[in-house]
């Protein structure tokens, strides 16, 4: 486990906790992100708050980059690049499975992950469950052929 | 403040604890579903940390009828546990585990730079979210209405 961060990890789930906390405490609904995606293509109730929610989004990594350094004489941070598989197939396949499975389901890793394990929903807990256990398969599975090694 | 202002504010602040955890570097979701090899619990956290702090809010917060911006308490419906949870939570797994990405952390890699090469908006990252909102499409336009028609 040499790439372990759990206290960068920790601070960032407090964070993500805050703003479903004050999202839900002001505006009465869940901050669950494929729901919000969904609504705010669809419907025409509080779109424009669900798109500034999705624009906030956008921002705050712009915000990380330019407040990283003043923080990180407090903090450790980790890096905020990415790598991301540069294969077409695997990511418009992935991207139609994400969007159709979560909203089938009625919710993602926020939705179910953290706002429905934290109202003590069964269903969310399992939910959570199912696509945590798949996705370890399918990463497995992968791996297999030499993907993601 | 209205409720405008608090979506925009609490978009940021979602974002930055995804930036922070590393959860909008794929491969970072990756180590973590690579359960037989190099295992990096670190999602764990992230989750937890959330829930512990929303659990006890909500728990306090969910007998109340409006929010504090008199807005109408919107709670989803009690959800059974039916195919729809179970097989729409697989499919999303399978996708998540092919690309290390969920809906909140896709949306936020558009502004978190690359290591390869483009710096921004990641043709990717676009292709995946555009993706996505196809698939969401489908679901509420041709798989719900069907399931309407039928009952």
């Amino acid at each position: 486990m040499n790439n372990f961060t759990p206290y960068s990890a920790l601070l960032g789930g407090i964070l993500i906790g805050l703003s479903i906390v004050l999202y839900f405490y002001t505006t009465g609904r869940l901050a669950g992100v494929s729901g919000i995606v969904e609504n705010a293509i669809t419907k025409k109730a509080n779109r424009i708050s669900n798109i500034l929610f999705l624009l906030g989004l956008v921002l705050g990594p712009l915000l990380y980059c330019y407040t990283k350094e003043p923080l990180a004489i407090a903090f450790t941070l980790p890096d905020h690049s990415f790598t991301i598989t540069d294969s077409y197939p695997l990511v418009i396949i992935g991207g139609l499975l994400v969007g159709f499975g979560t909203r089938l389901s009625g919710g993602c890793t926020s939705g179910h992950g953290i706002c429905g394990i934290g109202r003590l929903s069964i269903s969310s807990l399992i939910a959570t469950v199912v696509f945590v256990g798949v996705a370890m398969i399918t990463v497995t599975i992968l791996q297999q052929f030499g993907i993601y090694l | 403040m209205n409720d405008k202002v608090i979506s925009l504010l609490c978009g940021v602040i979602f974002s930055l604890g995804l930036v922070v955890s590393g959860m909008t570097n794929p491969s970072k979701v990756i180590g973590f579903l690579s359960i037989t090899h190099n295992w990096d619990a670190s999602l764990i956290f992230v989750m937890g940390g959330a829930i512990l702090i929303f659990a006890p809010f909500f728990y306090f917060l969910k007998s109340r009828e409006v929010s504090t911006l008199g807005m109408e308490i919107e709670l989803p419906s009690k959800q059974e546990i039916d195919k729809k949870l179970v097989i729409g939570s697989a499919l999303f797994g399978v996708g998540w585990g092919l690309v290390g990405l969920c809906p909140g952390p896709s949306i936020s890699a558009l502004t978190s730079p690359g290591i390869s090469g483009f710096a921004m908006f990641d043709p990717i990252v676009i292709i995946f979210l555009f993706s996505m909102a196809i698939g969401i499409l489908v679901n509420k336009n041709l798989l719900q209405k069907t399931i309407q028609n039928k009952n």
